[in-house]
């Protein structure tokens, strides 16, 4: 029963891996999966910029729901071009 | 990830075509391959982007990254958009991922339109939103290493004039 978590750009750093997979129970909010991250993590993808994307199309972060077999992607604001 | 992801669209006279590019590309190619079969177009404005090098300039590398799921759609979205406002002949969109080196180019926006201003306009939109808005996040090397950069207020001012 594995979720999979994604940090893109700079919070790759905040994490320090892109990918990270969590053993879990079942479907968990937001605030459950940051509750099992190191404490500047869960912070630094709880912050109001940070868009979140669950199996790749965009969700608001108070409607996440995410299990096993998902793969939930934290998007910091964008710096490309 | 696949090195090249791209979509492609021609109906009638319009043609698109949106290319992440994991390797580099030759913009002198694809401007050529563009402007054949554009007779219908007045004009065609082209844009380049590529990294700095300046003997000042300390960046040794630069790095783009992607998410799949949401990049190409997203900058699909953007051309369709433009598409939309502007009454344009075709559109193409080159943008470049991964590590690249001082010289190489970053992005290429290429739009053919019958009316030059339509033509500058829709490429000049197409810039802003792509450095603003798509889904890109980019880090430079130096000596000290890799940092990643922050978002522009410069480029969210400019995005804001449309």
């Amino acid at each position: 029963m594995a979720l999979t978590l994604l940090f893109l750009g700079p919070l790759e750093d905040a994490a320090g891996t892109g990918e990270m997979v969590l053993e879990v129970a079942g479907a968990l909010s937001l605030g459950a999966i940051a509750e099992r991250l190191p404490p500047e993590l869960a912070v630094a993808i709880s912050g109001p910029k940070v868009r979140t994307a669950l199996n790749g199309a965009i969700v608001a972060p108070g409607e996440i729901a995410a299990g096993d077999g998902d793969e939930l992607a934290f998007l910091p604001p964008v710096s490309g071009g | 990830m696949t090195n090249w992801l791209s979509s492609r669209l021609s109906v009638g006279a319009e043609m698109r075509r949106v290319v992440l590019a994991g390797d580099p590309f030759d913009p002198a190619a694809e401007l050529a391959r563009f402007g054949d079969g554009q007779q219908a177009a007045g004009g065609i404005v082209s844009f380049l982007g590529q990294v700095r090098q300046e003997e000042s300039d300390p960046v040794e590398a630069l790095e783009l990254r992607h998410f799949e799921p949401l990049t190409l759609p997203g900058m699909e979205q953007l051309v369709i958009e433009a598409e939309r406002r502007w009454p344009l002949l075709a559109t193409l969109v080159v943008h470049r991922v991964g590590v690249m080196l001082p010289g190489d180019p970053i992005v290429l926006v290429a739009c053919a339109a019958r009316h030059r201003r339509d033509a500058f306009e829709a490429a000049d939109y197409l810039m802003d939103h792509l450095k603003s808005s798509a889904w890109f996040w980019k880090r430079e090397k130096t000596a000290s290493g890799w940092r990643w950069i922050e978002p522009r207020s410069q480029d969210h001012a400019d995005r804001e004039r449309w």
